[in-house]
């Protein structure tokens, strides 16, 4: 109570908000990661790899293809929904990218996710299905329209050089992926905070009946919003094939859940209306060190799940806890 | 009068199950469809190989439906299915006793499981879709430290009995003169895992689900704030509704156990049973706002979907072009559910 009152009173622009306290925290979780992979490093083998710059950055590199997923993937959790079309979106971008080739290459993989987002917001939009159930069929239709392209088989196309470039070029030591998400962030930064859009994302978020009758454009925000996810998840494709050189099945599998727990640990509401954008960027970059942390220290796959689910809950039970119905 | 009052409490009670009829229905129709074009359709063998390859999605299928019908989501279906799995892979051989108390053991493990997903969302009070993430990689974890790579020992006698029909089971075992008896040929037809899912239905939905804790899963999705000041448990029926979640998918699992001789974490596997069941839930007629549909709904929904793939097996379909098509299915059947808003007369009525 008392917080609430200090927070709502003037010092919320300078000190704590509520939403300030996930971004904290999780940072603060950051760090403990870090130390106790550097202690591990250095027990192990003597020095304190996990601190070097090179690694660091060899990391965040890795972490773009999440973190420019995770970037769209907050856009339509904002509002409420979820956007489970992601991994064959991802990949139906890549090996339409690939099969396409040349300059064309990463214009049709955007517009692969441009097309599919818009396909999901008509659903959620117009046809107002539960997001969690229309993206799923999305996503199904998608795999079907890749089997039936490839024959189930990896595509023997190849990334052009320029998405190979985006991938892992650097631009004066900083990788271009890097560079990439870092674009996508201050583009979703703006759009959250400075466009009327991005307010209405938040307002529909909390309550959509009432962002009706005050007058926003409901449906076209929502379609905006998951536009957005799907060309987010699109890019995120392109790059990731140019990393691997080329596109495969299943590709894109491993980044939904990880993506919807980075926006979560960052303190975005599952049910939508609230979240701040710095915490998805730092969600994102707990859930890669976490992984390269545990790579290095050869954990077994089993430990790493477990862990992994572990960490998800206590950062949720510190902060994300609901309120108790009691009317 | 009294057949007025009669008629019309009937069409209630259409309009209520409408989704649970539409679903029985379509399945009726792609069945018979189905069996009426199979060389040998209509035989025991086909419905034995069937109600095999349905069963365990069906489980699955159940599994989500009670935390649907809360208002939440339950992702960790499939995971605890795929633990419940390799831990029977590991337990399920030696004497009868040592396999009775293995089959408890899956069971209790399942219901376990559930129970913890209950307790984190009700005392951690996190949304049960994110908290079951986060336990559903858990379990994975646990699955693959049981059984890092596939492979098990189960009871070959008991394997081949339960995935049989119940003539199977008496010849196996040496009772009723080895199936053979005169009483017992009008039930030795029935394969067994078509025996449990009906089983589970009538002996531990329906029950459960007109208990007052039942009507509490309900009551809270239809209407949490109004469950709570009707001074129901909300939190006694809330962590049962998780647990009887994952028992359900622990029946599932151990029944995969079974069905393959074998246990294996396959995380895409655990994935694709999620997915599915919510799948099967909305087609089984459940609101996914919850406080309407119900379990045996959800069966059918898992037989609809299993049953449209049985018909891609029969003709001489691509099979390049069945994901494709499964997909097409799914959307549409999903997408069914948007003539609702062609009924809406004002605009408001969309967002509930």
């Amino acid at each position: 109570m008392t917080d609430a009152v200090r927070n709502s009173a003037g010092e919320s622009r300078f000190g704590l908000g509520p939403e300030d306290k996930p971004i904290l925290v999780a940072s603060g979780f950051v760090l403990v990661i870090l130390a106790i992979g550097t202690a591990y490093t250095l027990v192990t083998q003597g020095s304190a790899t996990l601190l070097s710059p090179t690694y660091l950055l060899q990391q965040l590199q890795v972490g773009a293809f999440l973190g420019i997923v995770a970037a769209g993937m907050m856009l339509v959790i904002l509002l409420g929904h979820i956007d489970l079309s992601v991994p064959w979106t991802l990949a139906a971008a890549a090996m339409m990218a690939t099969a396409v080739g040349g300059g064309a290459a990463i214009p049709v993989g955007l517009a692969v996710g441009l097309l599919v987002g818009l396909v999901n917001g008509f659903g959620v939009a117009y046809l107002r299905i539960p997001s969690m159930i229309f993206t799923l069929g999305v996503n199904a239709v998608m795999r079907g329209l890749m089997v039936a392209h490839t024959g189930g088989f990896a595509p023997q196309t190849a990334a052009t050089d320029l998405m190979q470039w985006l991938a892992v070029g650097k631009v004066l030591g900083v990788p271009a992926a890097l560079l990439v998400w870092a674009a996508i962030s201050v583009g979703v930064v703006l759009l959250l905070n400075r466009t009327a859009t991005g307010r209405y994302i938040y307002a529909i978020g909390n309550k959509e009946a009432a962002a009706y009758l005050a007058g926003a454009p409901t449906r076209r925000v929502i379609i905006t919003a998951f536009a957005l996810c799907g060309m987010a998840a699109g890019l995120a494709g392109t790059l990731l094939a140019g990393y691997s050189t080329k596109a495969y099945q299943g590709m894109g599998d491993a980044y939904l859940l990880p993506a919807i727990a980075a926006v979560v640990i960052g303190g975005t509401h599952i049910l939508g209306g609230k979240g701040r954008y710095l915490g998805t960027l730092i969600g994102v970059i707990l859930i890669v060190l976490l992984n390269s942390v545990l790579s290095i220290m050869q954990m077994p796959e089993a430990g790493r799940q477990v862990i992994y689910g572990g960490v998800i809950i206590l950062m949720l039970l510190v902060y994300g806890r609901g309120q108790k119905v009691t009317q | 009068m009294n057949t007025a009052t009669g008629s019309s409490d009937l069409r209630i009670r259409i309009r209520q199950n409408a989704g649970l009829l539409t679903a029985i229905a379509v399945f009726l129709v792609f069945y018979i469809f189905y069996n009426a074009n199979h060389p040998r359709g209509f035989s025991n063998a086909v419905l034995i190989q069937n109600s095999n390859e349905v069963f365990t999605l069906a489980m699955v299928a159940m599994a989500q439906t009670v935390p649907v019908l809360l208002g939440g989501l339950d992702l960790s279906v499939g995971a605890i299915m795929t633990l419940v799995n390799t831990l029977a892979s590991h337990v399920m051989n030696g004497s009868p006793l040592q396999m009775l108390g293995g089959a408890l053991l899956c069971l209790a493990t399942g219901a376990l499981c559930g129970f913890f997903n209950g307790c984190v969302v009700v005392f951690g009070r996190i949304q049960p879709i994110i908290a079951t993430l986060a336990t559903g990689a858990i379990f994975i974890g646990i699955a693959l430290f049981l059984r890092p790579s596939p492979g098990g020992d189960v009871d070959g006698d008991l394997s081949w009995a339960a995935t049989n029909d119940l003539l199977e089971v008496a010849a196996t075992y040496g009772f009723a003169e080895g199936g053979e008896a005169a009483w017992f040929q009008p039930i030795a037809w029935i394969p067994v895992p078509l025996l449990i899912l009906i089983a589970m239905g009538a002996l531990v939905w329906l029950p459960y689900a007109r208990s007052v804790t039942g009507r509490t899963v309900y009551a809270i999705g239809s209407g949490e704030g109004a469950a709570y000041m009707s001074g129901l448990n909300i939190e006694r029926a809330k962590i049962s509704a998780f647990t009887m979640g994952g028992f359900f998918a622990g029946v599932g699992g151990l029944y995969l156990a079974l069905q393959t001789s074998s246990g294996n974490a396959d995380i895409p596997q655990a994935g694709a049973y999620t997915l599915n069941s919510i799948a099967a839930v909305v087609i089984g007629g459940t609101s996914l706002l919850g406080g309407a549909g119900g379990a045996i709904g959800s069966i059918f929904g898992a037989l609809v979907l299993r049953t449209i793939s049985f018909n891609f097996r029969i003709f001489e379909f691509d099979p390049l072009l069945q994901p494709l098509f499964e997909g097409v299915v799914l959307l549409t059947a999903v997408s069914l559910g948007a003539l609702r808003v062609l009924r809406v007369r004002n605009t408001l009525e969309l967002f509930r």
